[in-house]
């Protein structure tokens, strides 16, 4: 869920939802339909109104019984602390990260492996997938596997992969790659971009090797509903709650 | 829902913000305190936990609080690292725990990904505090280390090697799983405790 200012934005149209932009609201919808975590994403541009964020976390932590991770223009210590102490299970950090790898070493020592969330941005141009930043428009130059495997030593607890070349196209995750990521690191790796259909979910836990899948749209917009899914990946023998 | 004082200890280790939540939805308001008074006239009480063991131990002894758990005489209920520093030992930095459950916490090995993170199957369920739940339901986990199957398991999981999802002896509880987060399952489980 993409949130600013404390409320959810990007194309999310329940009619069943009194307030569709109500974070809370359609946090305690997805859990009730079976959701296993939640990522917020926070995509406020202002510093003095990140406060929102954190009010927002705490009413979502009162509500929730179900994991969830917050990430969004995290880059310090500090700031992954007021947000563990809302109640926010994980947190993800990308942009400050790849500035300040550091950083994952000092959350982990201080916060623990379990809460770190690596979100990477990748795009794959003539066959070499390099770490982008701001959803895809900075370059970085840095390759994505020796990136990864750095953070994994750094200490980070999960990878969140994001493929720019997949985002939006809903033809199915990066299974290759993810693959040869989940293969390489002995962390849970998190497969996102790319979802269109429930197909995509079963290959991308079979061919990609992911640990777990992330989704945003084809859900807001109840293109696929998440028990009608679950059931589709337990007749595939993909191990699942339902 | 029985209204009752039940206090979690606050030993600064991790996020005890969603364990007080968790009550908080089922109409109770917990106490969260260090104060050994006060945990010593609660009527129940919860040991939370996250974090490193042997950084989290250092914190009990700091608030003095290693010699008054093993002694407490209402239900205690040990949640993830809670439970495991409930334990004899652990190889988390090598640390001495407060030795409640005969069993020394080991390290999984690194044939799969390491902690072992999401949701996983609860089975051989011995009432109790599980009561209600069906064997292979679901719940919520996040840990590197684990405790083997003992006497005084009433729950079991496997991953790497079956381990201990939960433990009981006398009026101490402990579950590895997080209660808190583990959707209708751990409603469950918290229900159980406040019923006991």
């Amino acid at each position: 869920m993409d949130v600013k200012d404390g409320r959810t934005v990007k194309g999310v149209n329940f009619v069943d939802l009194r307030d569709a932009g109500d974070a809370v609201e359609l946090a305690a919808y997805y859990a009730e339909q079976g959701a296993d975590e939640l990522v917020f994403l926070d995509i406020t541009a202002t510093h003095e109104k990140r406060k929102t964020l954190v009010e927002l976390v705490q009413k979502v932590a009162k509500e929730l019984n179900i994991p969830f991770t917050v990430g969004g223009g995290i880059s310090t210590p500090e700031d992954v602390g007021v947000l563990l102490n809302a109640g926010a299970d994980k947190v993800s950090i990308n942009s400050a990260a790849v500035r300040n790898p550091q950083l994952i070493s000092d959350l982990a020592k201080r916060f623990g492996s379990q809460c770190v969330v690596l979100a990477v941005d990748a795009k794959c141009i003539d066959g070499n997938w390099e770490v982008y930043l701001n959803g895809g428009r900075l370059p970085t130059g840095i390759d994505l596997f020796e990136w990864i495997v750095k953070a994994e030593q750094l200490g980070a607890g999960e990878i969140l992969i994001t493929s720019m070349n997949h985002d939006g196209t809903k033809n199915g995750f990066a299974n290759e790659t993810l693959a040869e990521i989940s293969e390489m690191v002995n962390i849970p790796v998190i497969a996102s971009g790319g979802a269109g259909n429930m197909e995509h979910f079963a290959d991308t836990f079979i061919e990609g090797k992911a640990d777990a899948a992330l989704a945003a749209s084809v859900f807001h917009f109840k293109e696929i509903e998440i028990p009608e899914l679950k059931k589709y990946l337990k007749a595939k023998n993909i191990p699942v709650r339902i | 829902m029985k209204k009752q004082n039940i206090v979690i200890i606050d030993y600064d280790a991790g996020n005890i913000q969603s364990v007080k939540y968790a009550f908080e939805r089922l109409g109770i308001t917990p106490i969260v305190s260090k104060d050994k008074a006060v945990i010593r006239n609660a009527d129940k009480v919860i040991f939370p936990g996250v974090g490193e063991a042997s950084w989290a131990m250092n914190s009990l002894k700091e608030n003095d609080l290693i010699d008054l758990i093993p002694e407490l005489k209402q239900p205690v209920l040990g949640i993830c690292l809670g439970m495991q520093l409930m334990c004899e030992s652990t190889e988390e930095g090598n640390t001495k725990a407060l030795g409640i459950f005969p069993v020394s916490v080991k390290r999984f090995t690194n044939e799969q990904k390491v902690p072992h993170m999401g949701w996983n199957q609860l089975d051989d369920l011995k009432g109790g505090l599980l009561n209600g739940i069906k064997p292979s339901e679901f719940s919520y986990f996040v840990h590197s280390y684990y405790v083997p199957l003992i006497e005084e398991t009433i729950a079991s999981c496997d991953y790497i090697v079956p381990f201990s999802a939960a433990l009981q002896k006398d009026n101490f509880y402990a579950c590895q799983f997080h209660p808190e987060k583990s959707g209708d399952v751990g409603v469950k489980v918290l229900k159980n405790f406040i019923n006991l």
